[in-house]
Protein backbone atom coordinates (compact mmCIF):
# COMPACT_ATOMS: atom_id res chain seq x y z
CA UNK A 1 0.00 0.00 0.00
CA UNK A 2 1.26 3.45 -0.88
CA UNK A 3 0.09 6.40 1.20
CA UNK A 4 0.86 9.95 0.10
CA UNK A 5 0.31 13.12 2.09
CA UNK A 6 -0.06 16.18 -0.13
CA UNK A 7 0.88 19.48 1.43
CA UNK A 8 3.17 22.43 0.93
CA UNK A 9 4.64 22.33 4.42
CA UNK A 10 2.02 23.99 6.60
CA UNK A 11 1.60 22.84 10.20
CA UNK A 12 -1.59 20.90 9.42
CA UNK A 13 0.23 18.94 6.72
CA UNK A 14 2.99 17.98 9.12
CA UNK A 15 0.46 16.95 11.73
CA UNK A 16 -1.36 14.78 9.19
CA UNK A 17 1.90 13.02 8.28
CA UNK A 18 2.44 12.16 11.95
CA UNK A 19 -1.14 10.90 12.26
CA UNK A 20 -0.70 8.70 9.19
CA UNK A 21 2.46 7.14 10.59
CA UNK A 22 0.71 6.51 13.87
CA UNK A 23 -2.28 4.95 12.10
CA UNK A 24 -0.01 2.65 10.10
CA UNK A 25 1.77 1.60 13.29
CA UNK A 26 -1.54 1.03 15.04
CA UNK A 27 -2.65 -1.25 12.24
CA UNK A 28 0.68 -3.04 12.30
CA UNK A 29 0.83 -3.04 8.52
CA UNK A 30 3.46 -2.39 5.93
CA UNK A 31 2.93 0.75 3.90
CA UNK A 32 5.03 3.20 1.99
CA UNK A 33 4.36 6.64 3.47
CA UNK A 34 5.46 9.59 1.40
CA UNK A 35 5.07 13.33 1.92
CA UNK A 36 4.56 15.15 -1.39
CA UNK A 37 5.60 18.78 -1.25
CA UNK A 38 6.15 19.56 -4.94
CA UNK A 39 3.28 21.84 -5.89
CA UNK A 40 3.13 20.55 -9.50
CA UNK A 41 2.79 16.97 -8.26
CA UNK A 42 0.12 18.05 -5.77
CA UNK A 43 -1.88 19.83 -8.45
CA UNK A 44 -1.86 16.69 -10.61
CA UNK A 45 -4.32 15.16 -8.13
CA UNK A 46 -6.92 17.82 -8.88
CA UNK A 47 -7.37 19.04 -5.31
CA UNK A 48 -7.82 22.64 -4.19
CA UNK A 49 -7.09 22.38 -0.50
CA UNK A 50 -4.34 20.82 1.53
CA UNK A 51 -3.49 18.70 3.42
CA UNK A 52 -4.81 15.85 1.30
CA UNK A 53 -4.49 12.12 1.77
CA UNK A 54 -3.93 9.81 -1.18
CA UNK A 55 -4.07 6.03 -0.83
CA UNK A 56 -2.85 3.96 -3.76
CA UNK A 57 -3.36 6.86 -6.12
CA UNK A 58 -6.89 7.78 -4.98
CA UNK A 59 -7.64 11.01 -3.09
CA UNK A 60 -9.58 10.03 0.02
CA UNK A 61 -9.62 13.38 1.82
CA UNK A 62 -8.63 16.99 1.23
CA UNK A 63 -8.43 20.12 3.35
CA UNK A 64 -8.78 18.18 6.58
CA UNK A 65 -6.53 17.21 9.42
CA UNK A 66 -7.80 13.68 9.94
CA UNK A 67 -7.49 11.98 13.31
CA UNK A 68 -5.52 8.75 13.70
CA UNK A 69 -8.75 6.78 14.04
CA UNK A 70 -10.22 8.27 10.88
CA UNK A 71 -7.09 7.29 8.95
CA UNK A 72 -7.27 3.75 10.35
CA UNK A 73 -10.74 3.46 8.76
CA UNK A 74 -9.31 4.52 5.39
CA UNK A 75 -6.58 1.93 5.66
CA UNK A 76 -9.24 -0.78 5.64
CA UNK A 77 -8.89 -4.32 6.84
CA UNK B 1 -31.04 37.79 23.56
CA UNK B 2 -28.63 38.16 26.46
CA UNK B 3 -30.89 39.95 28.97
CA UNK B 4 -30.85 36.90 31.22
CA UNK B 5 -27.09 36.91 31.29
CA UNK B 6 -26.95 40.64 32.02
CA UNK B 7 -29.20 40.05 35.06
CA UNK B 8 -26.93 37.30 36.31
CA UNK B 9 -23.82 39.49 35.93
CA UNK B 10 -25.66 42.38 37.61
CA UNK B 11 -26.47 40.15 40.56
CA UNK B 12 -22.92 38.80 40.67
CA UNK B 13 -21.00 42.07 40.45
CA UNK B 14 -23.33 44.47 42.25
CA UNK B 15 -25.02 41.98 44.59
CA UNK B 16 -22.69 39.15 45.49
CA UNK B 17 -19.44 41.14 45.30
CA UNK B 18 -21.23 44.22 46.60
CA UNK B 19 -19.50 46.66 44.26
CA UNK B 20 -20.96 50.10 43.77
CA UNK B 21 -22.42 50.29 40.24
CA UNK B 22 -21.23 53.85 39.78
CA UNK B 23 -17.54 53.06 40.28
CA UNK B 24 -15.14 52.54 37.40
CA UNK B 25 -13.94 49.25 38.85
CA UNK B 26 -17.46 47.80 38.98
CA UNK B 27 -18.23 48.98 35.45
CA UNK B 28 -15.05 47.48 34.03
CA UNK B 29 -15.57 44.17 35.81
CA UNK B 30 -19.22 43.98 34.74
CA UNK B 31 -18.24 44.73 31.16
CA UNK B 32 -15.51 42.08 31.19
CA UNK B 33 -17.62 39.24 32.59
CA UNK B 34 -20.66 40.09 30.50
CA UNK B 35 -18.81 40.48 27.20
CA UNK B 36 -16.41 37.53 27.46
CA UNK B 37 -19.13 35.00 28.18
CA UNK B 38 -21.51 36.50 25.61
CA UNK B 39 -18.82 36.31 22.93
CA UNK B 40 -17.86 32.73 23.86
CA UNK B 41 -21.48 31.63 23.54
CA UNK B 42 -21.87 33.32 20.15
CA UNK B 43 -18.53 32.01 18.92
CA UNK B 44 -19.53 28.43 19.69
CA UNK B 45 -22.99 28.83 18.13
CA UNK B 46 -21.87 30.59 14.95
CA UNK B 47 -18.71 28.58 14.30
CA UNK B 48 -20.70 25.39 14.79
CA UNK B 49 -23.45 26.54 12.41
CA UNK B 50 -20.96 27.60 9.73
CA UNK B 51 -18.83 24.48 10.00
CA UNK B 52 -21.93 22.28 9.85
CA UNK B 53 -23.07 24.04 6.67
CA UNK B 54 -19.56 23.63 5.41
CA UNK B 55 -19.68 19.84 5.57
CA UNK B 56 -21.92 20.11 2.49
CA UNK B 57 -19.44 22.30 0.61
CA UNK B 58 -15.74 22.30 0.02
CA UNK B 59 -13.50 24.19 -2.34
CA UNK B 60 -13.47 21.29 -4.81
CA UNK B 61 -17.25 21.60 -5.05
CA UNK B 62 -17.07 25.39 -5.41
CA UNK B 63 -14.68 24.92 -8.30
CA UNK B 64 -17.23 22.73 -10.08
CA UNK B 65 -19.91 25.39 -9.65
CA UNK B 66 -17.68 28.21 -10.84
CA UNK B 67 -16.33 26.43 -13.89
CA UNK B 68 -17.57 27.99 -17.10
CA UNK B 69 -19.44 30.87 -15.42
CA UNK B 70 -19.41 34.21 -17.25
CA UNK B 71 -17.33 37.06 -15.90
CA UNK B 72 -19.69 39.11 -13.75
CA UNK B 73 -21.94 36.26 -12.57
CA UNK B 74 -18.79 34.33 -11.72
CA UNK B 75 -17.45 37.18 -9.58
CA UNK B 76 -20.71 37.39 -7.63
CA UNK B 77 -20.95 33.62 -7.10
CA UNK B 78 -17.29 33.38 -6.11
CA UNK B 79 -17.72 36.12 -3.50
CA UNK B 80 -20.84 34.40 -2.10
CA UNK B 81 -19.13 31.01 -1.92
CA UNK B 82 -16.34 32.74 -0.02
CA UNK B 83 -18.73 33.11 2.94
CA UNK B 84 -19.27 29.39 3.54
CA UNK B 85 -16.04 27.80 2.45
CA UNK B 86 -13.15 27.59 4.85
CA UNK B 87 -10.01 29.43 4.06
CA UNK B 88 -6.60 28.77 5.40
CA UNK B 89 -3.72 30.70 3.94
CA UNK B 90 -1.78 27.43 3.71
CA UNK B 91 -4.30 26.32 1.08
CA UNK B 92 -3.99 29.49 -0.98
CA UNK B 93 -1.60 27.99 -3.53
CA UNK B 94 -3.45 24.77 -4.39
CA UNK B 95 -6.68 26.76 -4.45
CA UNK B 96 -5.30 29.33 -6.83
CA UNK B 97 -3.69 26.83 -9.19
CA UNK B 98 -6.62 24.45 -8.96
CA UNK B 99 -9.02 27.18 -10.05
CA UNK B 100 -6.74 28.07 -12.95
CA UNK B 101 -6.55 24.44 -14.02
CA UNK B 102 -10.33 24.46 -14.27
CA UNK B 103 -10.04 27.53 -16.55
CA UNK B 104 -11.75 29.78 -14.01
CA UNK B 105 -10.66 33.34 -14.92
CA UNK B 106 -8.14 35.12 -12.69
CA UNK B 107 -10.65 37.81 -11.68
CA UNK B 108 -13.20 35.27 -10.42
CA UNK B 109 -10.48 33.47 -8.47
CA UNK B 110 -9.54 36.75 -6.82
CA UNK B 111 -13.17 37.49 -5.91
CA UNK B 112 -13.10 34.22 -3.99
CA UNK B 113 -9.68 34.90 -2.52
CA UNK B 114 -10.82 38.29 -1.18
CA UNK B 115 -14.19 37.16 0.14
CA UNK B 116 -13.14 33.93 1.82
CA UNK B 117 -10.83 35.23 4.57
CA UNK B 118 -12.91 38.40 5.00
CA UNK B 119 -16.10 36.45 5.70
CA UNK B 120 -14.52 33.90 8.02
CA UNK B 121 -16.67 32.49 10.78
CA UNK B 122 -14.59 33.90 13.64
CA UNK B 123 -14.83 37.47 12.34
CA UNK B 124 -18.58 37.12 11.75
CA UNK B 125 -19.19 35.63 15.19
CA UNK B 126 -17.20 38.39 16.88
CA UNK B 127 -18.86 41.14 14.89
CA UNK B 128 -22.28 39.74 15.72
CA UNK B 129 -21.44 39.42 19.39
CA UNK B 130 -19.87 42.85 19.70
CA UNK B 131 -21.77 45.06 17.29
CA UNK B 132 -25.11 43.33 16.62
CA UNK B 133 -26.65 42.12 13.39
CA UNK B 134 -26.88 45.48 11.61
CA UNK B 135 -23.15 46.16 11.57
CA UNK B 136 -22.50 42.49 10.78
CA UNK B 137 -24.83 42.74 7.76
CA UNK B 138 -23.10 45.94 6.62
CA UNK B 139 -19.71 44.31 7.00
CA UNK B 140 -20.72 41.21 5.01
CA UNK B 141 -22.60 43.20 2.36
CA UNK B 142 -19.85 45.71 1.70
CA UNK B 143 -17.20 42.99 2.05
CA UNK B 144 -18.92 41.12 -0.77
CA UNK B 145 -18.99 44.33 -2.81
CA UNK B 146 -15.22 44.78 -2.38
CA UNK B 147 -14.67 41.13 -3.36
CA UNK B 148 -16.90 41.33 -6.45
CA UNK B 149 -15.57 44.65 -7.75
CA UNK B 150 -11.96 43.98 -6.68
CA UNK B 151 -11.93 40.62 -8.45
CA UNK B 152 -13.61 42.13 -11.51
CA UNK B 153 -10.98 44.88 -11.74
CA UNK B 154 -8.07 42.44 -11.28
CA UNK B 155 -9.62 40.31 -14.05
CA UNK B 156 -9.86 43.28 -16.39
CA UNK B 157 -6.21 44.24 -15.93
CA UNK B 158 -5.11 41.14 -17.85
CA UNK B 159 -2.42 40.09 -15.39
CA UNK B 160 -2.39 36.38 -16.23
CA UNK B 161 1.25 36.67 -17.30
CA UNK B 162 2.19 37.39 -13.68
CA UNK B 163 1.31 33.88 -12.56
CA UNK B 164 4.77 32.40 -12.27
CA UNK B 165 3.95 28.70 -12.43
CA UNK B 166 2.84 27.27 -15.76
CA UNK B 167 -0.65 25.92 -15.26
CA UNK B 168 -1.88 23.31 -17.68
CA UNK B 169 -5.62 23.79 -18.06
CA UNK B 170 -7.50 20.53 -17.83
CA UNK B 171 -9.65 19.57 -20.76
CA UNK B 172 -13.35 18.93 -20.36
CA UNK B 173 -15.53 19.55 -17.33
CA UNK B 174 -15.01 18.55 -13.73
CA UNK B 175 -17.16 15.89 -12.20
CA UNK B 176 -19.30 16.91 -9.29
CA UNK B 177 -17.67 15.72 -6.11
CA UNK B 178 -20.04 13.98 -3.79
CA UNK B 179 -19.59 14.31 -0.08
CA UNK B 180 -21.08 11.22 1.48
CA UNK B 181 -21.09 11.29 5.25
CA UNK B 182 -23.79 10.65 7.81
CA UNK B 183 -25.54 13.44 9.67
CA UNK B 184 -24.09 12.15 12.92
CA UNK B 185 -20.58 12.40 11.50
CA UNK B 186 -21.24 15.92 10.19
CA UNK B 187 -22.31 17.05 13.67
CA UNK B 188 -19.34 15.34 15.26
CA UNK B 189 -16.87 16.86 12.80
CA UNK B 190 -18.36 20.34 13.12
CA UNK B 191 -18.23 20.14 16.89
CA UNK B 192 -14.60 19.02 16.88
CA UNK B 193 -13.74 21.86 14.49
CA UNK B 194 -15.60 24.39 16.65
CA UNK B 195 -13.75 23.33 19.78
CA UNK B 196 -10.45 23.42 17.92
CA UNK B 197 -11.02 27.04 16.81
CA UNK B 198 -12.36 28.18 20.19
CA UNK B 199 -9.35 26.67 21.94
CA UNK B 200 -7.07 28.60 19.62
CA UNK B 201 -8.69 31.99 20.15
CA UNK B 202 -10.32 32.04 23.57
CA UNK B 203 -7.30 33.58 25.23
CA UNK B 204 -7.06 36.35 22.63
CA UNK B 205 -10.73 37.16 23.12
CA UNK B 206 -10.26 37.33 26.89
CA UNK B 207 -7.22 39.60 26.61
CA UNK B 208 -8.95 41.78 24.00
CA UNK B 209 -12.07 42.17 26.13
CA UNK B 210 -9.89 42.72 29.19
CA UNK B 211 -8.06 45.65 27.62
CA UNK B 212 -11.42 46.80 26.26
CA UNK B 213 -12.90 46.71 29.77
CA UNK B 214 -10.00 48.80 31.02
CA UNK B 215 -10.53 51.41 28.28
CA UNK B 216 -14.27 51.24 28.90
CA UNK B 217 -13.88 52.00 32.58
CA UNK B 218 -10.80 54.21 32.79
CA UNK B 219 -9.91 56.03 29.58
CA UNK B 220 -11.90 59.19 28.96
CA UNK B 221 -13.90 59.45 25.75
CA UNK B 222 -12.25 62.73 24.76
CA UNK B 223 -8.89 61.01 24.57
CA UNK B 224 -10.10 58.49 21.97
CA UNK B 225 -12.18 60.98 20.01
CA UNK B 226 -9.09 63.11 19.65
CA UNK B 227 -7.17 60.31 17.91
CA UNK B 228 -9.73 58.09 16.20
CA UNK B 229 -12.99 59.96 16.21
CA UNK B 230 -12.38 63.25 14.55
CA UNK B 231 -13.08 63.13 10.86
CA UNK B 232 -9.50 63.80 9.87
CA UNK B 233 -8.67 62.56 6.39
CA UNK B 234 -5.89 60.24 7.53
CA UNK B 235 -7.82 58.19 10.10
CA UNK B 236 -9.19 55.75 7.49
CA UNK B 237 -5.92 54.98 5.65
CA UNK B 238 -4.15 54.77 9.03
CA UNK B 239 -6.72 52.21 10.19
CA UNK B 240 -6.13 50.14 7.04
CA UNK B 241 -2.34 50.20 7.45
CA UNK B 242 -2.64 49.24 11.12
CA UNK B 243 -5.01 46.42 10.20
CA UNK B 244 -2.65 44.60 7.81
CA UNK B 245 -0.30 42.96 10.36
CA UNK B 246 -3.11 41.96 12.72
CA UNK B 247 -4.69 39.04 10.86
CA UNK B 248 -3.76 36.31 13.31
CA UNK B 249 -4.95 38.41 16.24
CA UNK B 250 -8.36 39.34 14.85
CA UNK B 251 -10.02 37.68 17.84
CA UNK B 252 -8.22 39.98 20.24
CA UNK B 253 -8.43 43.18 18.20
CA UNK B 254 -12.14 43.13 17.42
CA UNK B 255 -13.23 43.64 21.06
CA UNK B 256 -10.94 46.66 21.18
CA UNK B 257 -12.50 48.16 18.08
CA UNK B 258 -15.91 47.78 19.67
CA UNK B 259 -14.85 49.74 22.74
CA UNK B 260 -13.16 52.40 20.62
CA UNK B 261 -16.35 52.74 18.58
CA UNK B 262 -18.51 53.11 21.69
CA UNK B 263 -16.06 55.76 22.86
CA UNK B 264 -16.36 57.84 19.71
CA UNK B 265 -14.30 56.22 16.97
CA UNK B 266 -16.23 56.70 13.73
CA UNK B 267 -17.97 53.64 12.35
CA UNK B 268 -16.48 53.97 8.86
CA UNK B 269 -12.98 54.00 10.31
CA UNK B 270 -13.88 50.97 12.44
CA UNK B 271 -15.26 49.06 9.41
CA UNK B 272 -12.13 49.82 7.36
CA UNK B 273 -9.99 48.65 10.24
CA UNK B 274 -11.84 45.35 10.61
CA UNK B 275 -11.89 44.66 6.88
CA UNK B 276 -8.16 45.38 6.59
CA UNK B 277 -7.48 42.93 9.41
CA UNK B 278 -9.29 40.05 7.72
CA UNK B 279 -8.85 40.77 3.99
CA UNK B 280 -5.24 41.92 3.87
CA UNK B 281 -2.99 39.40 5.50
CA UNK B 282 0.78 39.45 5.20
CA UNK B 283 1.26 35.69 5.67
CA UNK B 284 -1.12 35.09 2.77
CA UNK B 285 0.85 37.53 0.59
CA UNK B 286 4.10 35.77 1.47
CA UNK B 287 2.65 32.40 0.52
CA UNK B 288 1.20 33.69 -2.75
CA UNK B 289 4.58 35.19 -3.59
CA UNK B 290 5.79 31.69 -4.37
CA UNK B 291 3.49 31.47 -7.38
CA UNK B 292 2.58 35.08 -8.23
CA UNK B 293 4.71 38.01 -9.32
CA UNK B 294 5.01 40.79 -6.75
CA UNK B 295 3.25 43.13 -9.21
CA UNK B 296 0.10 41.01 -9.16
CA UNK B 297 0.11 40.71 -5.36
CA UNK B 298 0.67 44.47 -5.00
CA UNK B 299 -2.19 45.17 -7.42
CA UNK B 300 -4.45 42.79 -5.48
CA UNK B 301 -3.56 44.43 -2.15
CA UNK B 302 -3.84 47.92 -3.65
CA UNK B 303 -7.30 47.38 -5.10
CA UNK B 304 -8.63 45.78 -1.91
CA UNK B 305 -7.11 48.56 0.23
CA UNK B 306 -8.69 51.23 -1.99
CA UNK B 307 -12.08 49.48 -1.80
CA UNK B 308 -11.89 49.21 1.98
CA UNK B 309 -10.89 52.87 2.35
CA UNK B 310 -13.75 53.88 0.04
CA UNK B 311 -16.18 52.12 2.39
CA UNK B 312 -14.60 53.84 5.40
CA UNK B 313 -14.94 57.30 3.90
CA UNK B 314 -18.47 56.56 2.70
CA UNK B 315 -19.65 55.52 6.16
CA UNK B 316 -17.87 58.35 7.92
CA UNK B 317 -19.63 60.76 5.56
CA UNK B 318 -23.18 59.38 5.82
CA UNK B 319 -23.42 58.21 9.43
Amino acid sequence: MKIEILGTGCSKCQALTLHVKEAVAKKGMFAQVEKVEDIMKIMAYGITSTPALVIDGTVVSSGKLLSVDEIVVFLGS
Amino acid sequence: MFDWWEKIVDALVFGLLGLDASTQKAQALHFFIFDTVKIYILLVLIIFAVSFLRTYFNTEKVRVYLQGKSEFTGNILAALFGIITPFCSCSAIPLFLGFMQARIPLGITFSFLISSPMNNEVAIALLFGLFGWKITALYIGFGLLVAIIGGFVVGRLGMEKYVLIPVVPMSGDLENVEIKITLQKRVKESWAYTMDIVQKIYLYVMIGVGIGAFIHGYIPTEFIVQYAGSNTWYSVPLAVILGVPMYSNAAGVMPLIEVLTSKGMLLGTALSFMMAITALSLPEAMILKRILHVKLIATFFGIVALGIMGIGYLFNAIL
